[in-house]
């Protein structure tokens, strides 16, 4: 087992408008991508379990030209609301980083 | 063989960000047949539409604007600007056009203008819904004509056409108000003839200038767009676009890297080949486009209240060790106290921001539990009128200071101030309001242009 946060290139979240946040897993090395793809462990099911939002309320895309995974969600409280303490949603990536890849390699 | 293309040339991220000289004068040096920047985004928040405020300061937008201007008028080629001053709205657009004026007459320049307006009337926008022709985008509930009375402004975000009707009509330099980030670039390759699966294409890739290139910097960026390919390379020799740094630009703030929603059809990445010609051009082929019927994305701010905030901090394990409680206890005497002053109930609302535990995640903390040893707290209130927000806070400020807590070891407060005086009045706040289409046939009848020889 490894970290993402030990093995991806970057792991990001970003508004994508008003009312959704965009999570980005990215790597660096076509490989490694293609290792952390085929164990399947990233999908839309586990991003809806990370952030506890329903399934279907979330876009995701593998992009294998970036060597990514984008998974587009509805925000907690729309940008810049009443309540909202992330106005550019720069800070909601952290349940990305100790996701378990089920591989073999070195931290 | 010789083929059709355009060379095109962003200055920066947006307006006001900066850019090497140096890098404007190697775009120019290639003969671009267009210079351009984008000026805007939602992301800030709502603040820039609500309050009519831009962006980015008047300095730093002049100084963008100036070498921009006097490059384009220099070398009699198009300078465009999309959403100009942040949000598009009318006086958005109106603070760029007083620079682009104030320039002109610094330097003796001379060009035909054109103004775009994005900023929509209330009484268009119900008639536009009373025809049923106003859409909600995903899960977004059914615009009511109540919301649309509430609103502070509107905006529709242009496609390329109104920039295209400006070109045509011998405009130089082209102020749009909100639009679609890539319009500008894209509306330049279509006025030369070239198809919109790569005048889209190239339009995105330089919405955000040398997002695209590596080491990420604010720098210009230039792109070619031919009939079936889009080549893009930095200006600054110490930057570099590969396939990767590319691909990623597509990431970048969509919901979709490889579907992109635009007025008027949908820009599909799916299948796109992206080589590299050389460590620093890569080029990009296999974009397409599907027309749809057009629509228009409307964005709209509201006013929420006033407000008034205070920051403080506790760095007192016993306090931190019961915060849930004690912010409870907070909540219910400031109301207490609140209510003393005949405010009703109705009329303010008290938001307790606790940054340095679940602060910026909220529900979605993944170690909700870890204890931190300090703890920022910042008390909001967001009132009907700016007096009874100052008023609530000030209460709300001493009983987060004064309130005793089991335990308590700090009998001469709980709380550290960072500044005097500790309650800042914020003034009106605004929300975005909007997630809604309107359906539209004639891609320039939200955008009345105006042209003026500068």
């Amino acid at each position: 087992m490894v970290k993402l946060k030990h093995i991806a290139k970057a792991c990001k979240s970003k508004n994508a408008g008003p009312f959704h946040i965009t999570l980005d897993i990215m790597f660096d090395k076509p490989a490694l991508f293609e290792q952390v793809r085929e164990t399947g462990v990233i999908n839309a099911a586990l991003i809806a379990q990370l952030y506890g939002v329903a399934e279907t309320d979330i876009l995701f895309t593998e992009y294998a030209p970036a060597l990514a995974w984008k998974a587009t969600l509805p925000r907690r409280i729309p940008s810049g609301a009443v309540g909202d303490t992330d106005v550019y949603g720069a800070q909601q990536h952290a349940p990305l980083l100790d996701i378990e890849i089920p591989l073999d390699i070195a931290a | 063989m010789t083929r059709k293309s355009v060379r095109m040339m962003s200055a920066s991220g947006i307006l006001g960000y900066g850019f090497p000289e140096a890098s404007l004068q190697a775009a120019l040096a290639l003969k671009p047949d267009m210079i351009g920047v984008d000026g805007g985004s939602s992301d800030p928040g709502p603040h820039y539409l609500g309050s009519g405020k831009t962006l980015n300061s008047r300095l730093a937008m002049k100084r963008d604007l100036g070498l921009l201007l006097r490059g384009a008028i220099a070398n009699g080629i198009p300078m465009m600007v999309g959403t100009c001053g942040g949000a598009g709205g009318t006086p958005h657009l109106a603070a760029c056009a007083d620079i682009i004026r104030e320039v002109a007459a610094e330097h003796g320049l001379h060009f035909k203008m054109a103004l775009i307006e994005a900023e929509q009337e209330k009484g268009f926008l119900l008639e536009e819904l009373e025809a049923g022709h106003i859409k909600p985008l995903g899960n977004a509930p059914e615009l009511r004509a109540a919301d649309l009375e509430e609103a502070v402004r509107v905006v529709g975000m242009m496609g390329p056409e109104p920039y295209l009707e400006a070109l045509r009509a011998g405009a130089q330099v082209i102020l749009g108000g909100r639009g679609t980030d890539p319009a500008p670039w894209a509306a330049l390759a279509m006025h030369h003839g070239l198809p919109p699966a790569p005048a889209w294409y190239a339009g995105k890739i330089l919405e955000c200038a040398c997002n695209a290139a590596i080491p990420k910097k604010h720098d210009c960026l230039m792109v070619t767009v031919g009939e079936d390919y889009v080549e893009t390379e930095p200006l600054n020799p110490e930057l570099r676009c590969t396939p990767l740094s590319v691909a990623v630009q597509a990431l970048h703030e969509n919901a979709s890297p490889i579907i992109r929603y635009e007025p008027g059809g949908v820009v599909d990445s799916s299948d796109c080949r992206i080589e590299a010609l050389t460590d620093r051009r890569v080029r990009i082929t296999g974009m397409r486009w599907t027309e749809r019927p057009y629509t228009i994305k409307l964005e709209g701010a509201r006013q929420a209240g006033f407000s008034a905030i205070a920051i403080a901090a506790t760095r007192d394990p016993g306090l931190i060790g019961q915060l849930d409680s004690f912010m409870d206890f907070v909540r219910e005497s400031t109301a207490t106290k609140v209510k003393a002053l005949g405010i009703a109930t109705d009329d303010y609302q008290l938001v307790l921001r606790l940054y340095g535990r679940d602060g910026v995640m909220g529900a979605w903390e993944p170690q909700p539990d870890d204890a931190p040893t300090e703890v920022s707290i910042i008390a909001e209130v967001v009132a009907t009128t700016q007096d009874i927000a100052n008023a609530a806070l000030s209460l709300a400020r001493v009983t987060l200071l004064h309130s005793d807590f089991p335990g308590r070891m700090c009998r001469e407060g709980n709380m550290a101030f960072p500044f005097s005086p500790s309650d800042i009045e914020r003034g009106a706040i605004y929300e975005f309001m909007l997630q809604h289409v309107i359906e539209i046939d004639d891609p320039l009848r939200m955008f009345p242009i105006r042209y003026e020889n500068v």
